[in-house]
């Protein structure tokens, strides 16, 4: 699976709203759990992107993210 | 007659079928705010039937050999549940009560404009993706008939715009005989799967859809790059003629396929092909080609719009297609690309680059932060199989040393990281300037093999831009000078103990080939699809023999004289090769 696609998928196991957006374009943010919204971000490597959470599990969901992208490097599990 | 590019060889004649994409045109009325509720259900069960639907096909298609496109269904799935598709498409019901076909149709149309604008090739693309899946939820909420190439009862020709993946995914296989299509190349979508289904095809003929309907009788020659259309009595029995022809040579080919490239004194000829796109991968076992002779690496830098590749992504594609085909060896060029193309992620002048301007190899040794990545991505790649690298467009000694001075870094910096990569890899250069061919013999010294480029080494031979309409008859393959620079190649590099190939087009043309089995070269690397009439040619030889006809054309005064005193000795020798692939080579020419 691409990392679009990988992202998605961990968004989507948390009850939080999350949001992400690119560089320092904050009105340009997106839904994370959509793809569609993911690859319009057209985030490419070495690129920032910031992610926002609401909701009771916004910890974990934040957590979670920083997991994959930070340090499993998108690897499958 | 419509003329086209010839994309995969052959003669079909058959019945047309006219296949167009839906159109998202839909009513646009709005409903009673009592039929929302209403409006939202027939959207569900329109989502839920798409979703079988497509499961469906991706069990149909896995099995297939374009594993490539079977996860385009599982993307369309996805799509159905994404929040700002589906999400979207239920708040346009709601709120501003469209029916659900419109709001479909709204949603849809809006995320494709936002998605046509986004630079990155890739994920532009997906906008395909979103069409195809709004398409198929409009007609399943509409109740209607779907344009449908699995649905094929009977064998057609299938005339089109254009063909994508899907489209070739879903088609009922059995039942195409040909393509026709208004756009494409030697290279698109279309012209590959043509070739891996070995139907003849014939693209970017234009408005061919505009001219055709449905059930017209249809000629396509894709050897000539020709399309007729309701032809006469006469004409038409005369193409089922020489149609029963090819299928005989074709037949002939064939049976050949698994023979070794060996001459008839029992000299082996290594045959490779030449590789443009990964999507041309599956050709190469399919010809009966002996590995990859040369990997270009340009597309990987086309594809992408200003950004450079990452060293990751080129070691992916890289690894894919050294796996694909080890234990046979991958030859990769480096970059090959102009000036121009990196103008303004390097902040170079749009003008840099010509043909004989910052370029390839130059560019390569002028920017390592373009050929630094792209070493240690092929070096990587090494581990996965039998991988070798070469230089392009080297005209001095003094090049070949720095490129191989980087090549000595990235190995360092990969040592330093502890990556492995195949501390044996052998490094080529490639022979395409008249410099390098009258040094060859120092060049020798330092490089593991040759590669000779025709193409450009004739260009510069004979100062002839092959694009130039009004000195084209000045491009001759068959030159004196020409040949002189390829004899003296060959024997310098065997006095050195290296091999020699070739990759240019004069390695499949048969009037070439005879001579180069005489020159004694080692390999020749080819369109995958040349490949069986070259070897038809090779196992119609012997070395003593091709020695003699090299010797006799190398004493000719012109390309003219060479051509018909080789034309002569070919038609002795394989008359069928000769006159099936002398229509498509005066196509291309």
């Amino acid at each position: 699976m691409k990392p679009a696609g990988l992202l998605v998928k961990e968004a989507g196991k948390y009850k939080s709203s999350i949001f992400v957006y690119k560089d320092d374009q904050q009105d340009m943010k997106v839904n994370a759990k959509s793809l569609i919204g993911v690859l319009m971000l057209a985030a490419g490597k070495g690129s920032t992107v910031t992610f926002v959470a609401e909701g009771e599990d916004s910890e974990k969901a934040l957590d979670g993210l920083e997991d994959l992208i930070a340090r499993r490097k998108f690897d499958e599990v | 007659m419509l003329e086209g590019v010839a994309a995969s060889s052959g003669i079909a004649i058959g019945k047309a079928f006219l296949f167009f994409r839906e159109d998202l045109d839909v009513p646009d009325y709005t409903v009673d705010v009592s039929a929302v509720d209403e409006e939202i259900v027939k959207f569900e069960s329109a989502i839920e039937q798409t979703k079988k639907e497509l499961e469906e096909i991706g069990e149909k298609i896995k099995n297939e050999t374009s594993s490539v496109h079977a996860g385009i269904f599982s993307a369309h799935i996805v799509l159905l549940d994404d929040p700002m598709f589906a999400g979207e498409v239920r708040n346009a019901i709601k709120s501003s009560q469209y029916n659900a076909a419109f709001a479909v149709r709204k949603v849809a149309k809006n995320l494709i404009e936002q998605f046509s604008m986004i630079e990155n090739e890739y994920i532009r693309g997906r906008e395909t993706d979103i069409h195809d899946v709004a398409i198929r939820l409009v007609q399943n909420i509409l109740g209607k008939e779907k344009m449908d190439l699995s649905l094929l009862k009977k064998e057609v020709i299938v005339i089109a715009h254009d063909l994508s993946p899907s489209d070739t995914a879903l088609m009922n296989k059995a039942m195409v005989i040909g393509f026709a299509t208004d756009v494409g190349s030697r290279t698109s979508h279309t012209a590959i799967m043509a070739r891996a289904l070995e139907i003849p095809a014939v693209v970017g003929l234009g408005k061919i859809t505009s001219q055709i309907r449905t059930g017209d009788l249809i000629i396509i020659d894709a050897n000539r790059g020709r399309v007729l259309i309701n032809p006469d009595g006469e004409v038409y029995e005369e193409y089922l003629i020489e149609q029963s022809r090819f299928n005989e040579f074709e037949q002939s080919l064939s049976v050949i396929r698994d023979l070794p490239p060996t001459t008839l004194d029992g000299t082996n000829i290594e045959l490779a092909c030449n590789l443009e796109v990964p999507e041309e991968l599956i050709a190469i076992h399919k010809y009966g080609a002996k590995g990859i002779g040369l990997y270009r690496t340009e597309y990987i830098f086309i594809r992408k719009q200003k950004e450079l590749p990452s060293e990751e992504e080129q070691y992916e594609s890289y690894k894919e297609a050294v796996e694909k085909v080890a234990p046979d060896p991958v030859i990769i060029r480096t970059l090959d690309l102009g000036g121009d193309k990196f103008a303004s992620t390097l902040g170079l002048p749009s003008d840099v680059s010509s043909m004989m301007g910052l370029r390839a190899i130059r560019l390569c040794l002028r920017y390592p932060i373009i050929f630094i990545p792209q070493l240690r991505a092929i070096l990587r790649a090494s581990v996965h199989g039998n991988l070798k690298v070469m230089f392009p467009m080297i005209s001095r000694i003094e090049e070949l040393r720095q490129a191989k001075l980087m090549l000595e870094q990235a190995k360092a910096e990969l040592d330093h990281d502890g990556i492995p990569y195949d501390p044996n890899l052998q490094v080529g250069t490639m022979i395409e300037i008249p410099s390098a061919a009258l040094t060859a013999d120092i060049l020798a010294k330092e490089s593991d093999f040759f590669s000779i480029g025709t193409n450009d080494l004739i260009q510069y031979t004979l100062a002839v831009h092959r694009v130039n309409e009004e000195i084209a008859n000045l491009y001759e393959p068959l030159n004196p000078a020409v040949l002189r620079l390829i004899k003296y190649v060959i024997d310098v590099a065997h006095n050195a103990g290296i091999w020699v190939g070739m990759c240019g087009e004069m390695a499949n043309d048969p009037l070439v080939v005879p001579i180069l089995v005489g020159m004694e070269i080692d390999e020749l690397s080819m369109s995958p699809i040349a490949i069986p009439e070259v070897k038809k040619i090779i196992r119609s030889l012997t070395v003593e023999e091709a020695r003699k006809i090299a010797y006799k054309a190398l004493s000719y005064s012109t390309a003219h004289e060479i051509e018909s005193y080789v034309y002569g000795e070919a038609m002795e020798r394989f008359p069928d090769v000769l006159m099936w692939v002398d229509h498509r080579n005066h196509r291309s020419a």
